[in-house]
């Protein structure tokens, strides 16, 4: 005979949270008369040690079989009371939370009783399943170990490198033909205002070098599936029509070769040509044919560049080659993308050519840009003697914009207006913003240096109008500190344009399963706990994907990836949950409608003619479960007559 | 005495209840009428259990998961979705109104919406009156 639940239920007050809204003695009196409720007390935190010794305690001494801690959202505590309960010999699956503060006391504070009631009924729900639940132990299995990265700036050089040097394989696709992504467009960094590319190089090329990572640059990852620890992923490697170790980067293809396009590593300030390499310090160190510009990769129509190359290292003939490779762990690091022209009407950006965002000013700045690190205005070359910097271009504007902070815009101005005065120190620069946000280390003092000795000037206030006034561009906006409109005649107008997730983050988020936030970035796990993990198990976040942040930021969430990574790669198993569908043979009939349910192929009709589950595989949704005519699949803790039980409780009597 | 209509919540673990965790953190209120029950994925609700609910006394049934493409198990939310279209198909040929049961994707971060929807779905049953096995309050 099957011996009787006996349930215990610890009610917390979680101080005030629980307590201020929910009269908890009075449950615990109300629920001790429940069916199987053998005991139930109530304590102000539950979580604390002395909390649990209160459950630990009533489990040996009340013999309980089961545990309902009704507390806060089992995203919070579930771990804590199943390893209480745990460690005087109850199985981990004999605990269950009903959530009362997030979903009760903190969202009815002015209903009188209602919550009160409504706890009653979560408990008692909860109590109904708790007293079906089986005991399990978790299902160990094997996992892959090697680690994707996807994403070749500084975020995603810093997680491989990382993940590398603790010993492990990993494999870093970038869709560009060369790594180091925005930070190899930037001249210098504040607060420092160290050289970007004489920083990030050395980066780059030890992760060329080293011989745990593999590599994949003008590659994508084309399909992606499984679960933690058993990731598949085919990677399509795009041709780039050049031999990368025969290509010696003499540059002859680049100076024969008759077609000039824009060029985007420039940020459309320069032209470059259909054969080209980014930056000189482009890893992988090789030209790369742009198909999209290219005369037509035909010798009948133009093959100046194969006839150029004495190296031989043109190859009309490549195509795409597809890598097949499995992952234990992957680091999603695909960056930011600046807000773009097509969505401003403001401040004429896209439509006059004096008018450039950040990025462009980068540009300008740097000593291999388009201008040697000459500050020219675009429409005719010349040194302007007036710039406007506008901040939050596009940011902390909800009515037209993003409603965020790009939170990096206002240490870039004041860098970019300090870079300029120092190349032409008789320029006037002036800065207008909503407010100066330096919370970084050392930034604020960076912020006074450049206001205060480097004599730029900030004005408080919004720009009303901007419009091309001969030569000038003429800029309208307020002065709130000074309580006056300002009118300036501007030679230069540069934008702190925002920042948005990089292009094809809603397709990685669908391929991984990865959940967005309301601006379109990478959610985290929690905002605060779990700031570089995602809700898919084995997939974590690094960089400007996740949200805005500066180089420190991203290098430092880049490093928290890795380390997540390695915890995991480093595991000689790994357990998975044994929440799984169960199938009871006399009523299966064989109809096979699960097998097509299921997204993990962990189902199908064995040679008996009935179904069979691949616990390894199975993830434990239970649609199949609900979709079986003859109720012979279940899932283990959530079967059917649990949930009718629940149900009955909440609604019955 | 007003009517206090009786409404089963089926959230799935990933979005919809973290979405609810999500107005409680924010503090969104909402009417207590709708008791949550957290399943893994939608699509681990069966039609059977939402005719369970109504049959028991319940007023009215939401039934919430991820947004479509968004499902953590890939596709559980599909299922729902047709599941429930043909449940509801179904309440209406029985003399139910349909309305007595929601279908909504709510995800982790939309605890906004999520507050949004019960007090909605609330204020619609109340409208609507009990449903015909309610054993709620008059």
């Amino acid at each position: 005979m099957a011996i009787k639940p006996r349930i215990g239920v610890f009610i917390c007050h979680c101080g005030e949270n629980i307590a201020g809204t929910v009269d908890v003695s009075g449950l615990a009196e109300d629920i001790i008369g429940y069916d199987n409720v053998a005991f139930s007390t109530d304590y102000e935190y539950m979580c604390s040690d002395p909390g649990q010794n209160k459950i630990k305690e009533a489990i040996e001494e009340e013999n309980l079989t089961g545990v309902v801690v009704a507390a806060c959202s089992p995203s919070m505590h579930e771990e804590t009371f199943r390893g209480a309960v745990e460690d005087v010999g109850l199985n981990r699956y004999q605990c269950e939370i009903a959530n009362i503060r997030e979903q009760c006391s903190w969202v009815h504070g002015e209903d009188g009783d209602k919550p009160t009631e409504k706890a009653l009924k979560i408990i008692k729900g909860v109590v109904e399943k708790v007293k079906r639940n089986v005991s399990m132990e978790p299902v160990e299995r094997e996992h892959a170990d090697k680690c994707l990265v996807i994403g070749g700036g500084i975020a995603g050089i810093q997680a491989a490198l990382d993940v590398a040097e603790a010993g492990n394989e990993v494999i870093l696709v970038e869709k560009e033909p060369t790594i180091g992504g925005h930070m190899a467009q930037l001249s210098e960094t504040f607060p420092t205002l160290d050289c970007s590319q004489c920083i990030l190089t050395p980066k780059m090329v030890e992760l060329n070098q080293h011989p745990n990572i593999e590599l994949l640059a003008y590659s994508e990852v084309k399909e992606i599936s499984g679960y933690v620890g058993n990731y598949s992923a085919q990677i399509e490697r795009k041709p780039t029509y050049v031999d990368t170790d025969a290509c010696n980067l003499c540059g002859d293809c680049e100076d024969v070769c008759p077609v000039e396009v824009t060029d985007e590593f420039n940020q459309g300030l320069d032209t470059r040509k259909a054969i080209n390499i980014p930056f000189s310090q482009a890893i992988p160190s090789s030209y790369t044919l742009d198909t999209d510009a290219c005369l037509g990769l035909n010798p009948l129509r133009c093959s100046e560049c194969a006839e150029a190359c004495d190296a031989d290292a043109i190859d009309f003939d490549q195509s795409s080659e597809y890598v097949e490779e499995e992952f234990g762990a992957v680091i999603v690091a695909t960056g930011y993308d600046l807000y773009p022209k097509e969505e401003m009407g403001e401040y004429g950006y896209g439509k006059y050519e004096d008018v450039v965002d950040g990025l462009q000013f980068e540009r300008m700045l740097s000593a291999t840009g388009p201008t040697g690190g000459v500050v020219r205005r675009p429409s005719d070359g010349k040194i302007p003697e007036n710039v406007v910097f506008i901040q939050c271009s596009g940011s902390r504007d909800p009515e037209n914009h993003n409603s965020y902070c790009s939170k990096i815009c206002c240490m870039y101005t004041a860098k970019h207006a300090k870079l300029y005065k120092e190349t032409v120190p008789d320029g006037n620069a002036y800065v207008f913003y909503i407010d100066i946000r330096a919370g970084g280390k050392d930034y604020e003092e960076f912020i006074q240096d450049v206001q205060e000795e480097d004599r730029v000037l900030y004005l408080k206030g919004k720009v009303s109008k901007l419009k091309r006034v001969d030569e000038k561009m003429r800029v309208w906006g307020l002065d709130e500190i000074a309580g006056e409109r300002v009118e300036i005649d501007a030679d230069l107008v540069v934008l702190a344009q925002s920042i948005v997730p990089s292009k094809g983050t809603d397709e990685t988020s669908k391929k991984l399963n990865l959940n967005l936030g309301a601006n379109g970035f990478f959610k985290e796990a929690h905002p605060k706990l779990r700031p570089v993990e995602s809700l898919t198990g084995g997939v974590f976040f690094a960089g400007t994907g996740q949200g805005p942040k500066d180089i420190p930021d991203s290098v430092s969430q880049g490093s928290g990836a890795a380390a997540k990574a390695i915890d995991l790669l480093s595991k000689p198993t790994l357990s998975h949950d044994p929440q799984v569908v169960e199938i009871d043979e006399d009523l299966c009939s064989g109809c096979g409608l699960c097998v097509g349910q299921c997204p993990y192929d962990a189902l199908e009709i064995n040679s008996r003619g009935v179904a069979e589950v691949n616990e390894i595989l199975c993830e434990g949704c239970g649609t199949c479960a609900s979709g079986c005519p003859t109720n012979a699949l279940s899932l283990r803790n959530l079967t059917d007559e649990q949930l009718t039980e629940m149900i009955h409780a909440h609604i019955g009597d | 005495m007003e009517f206090e209509p009786k409404l089963v919540g089926f959230l799935c673990k990933w979005c919809s209840s973290a979405g609810a965790d999500l107005a409680g953190v924010s503090r969104k209120s909402y009417p207590p009428n709708l008791v949550p029950i957290t399943v893994n994925c939608s699509g681990r609700i069966d039609v059977n259990h939402i005719v369970r609910a109504l049959k028991d006394g319940a007023d009215g049934v939401l039934v919430s998961g991820c947004h479509p493409g968004d499902c953590h198990y890939t596709s559980g939310n599909y299922k729902t979705w047709r599941r429930v279209a043909l449940l509801k198909h179904v309440l209406e040929d029985f003399g139910m109104n349909p309305d007595r049961v929601r279908l909504e994707w709510v995800s982790a971060t939309e605890g906004e919406k999520f507050a949004r929807t019960v007090e909605e779905f609330t204020d619609e049953i109340k409208e609507l009156g009990p449903g015909p096995f309610s054993n709620a309050k008059e």
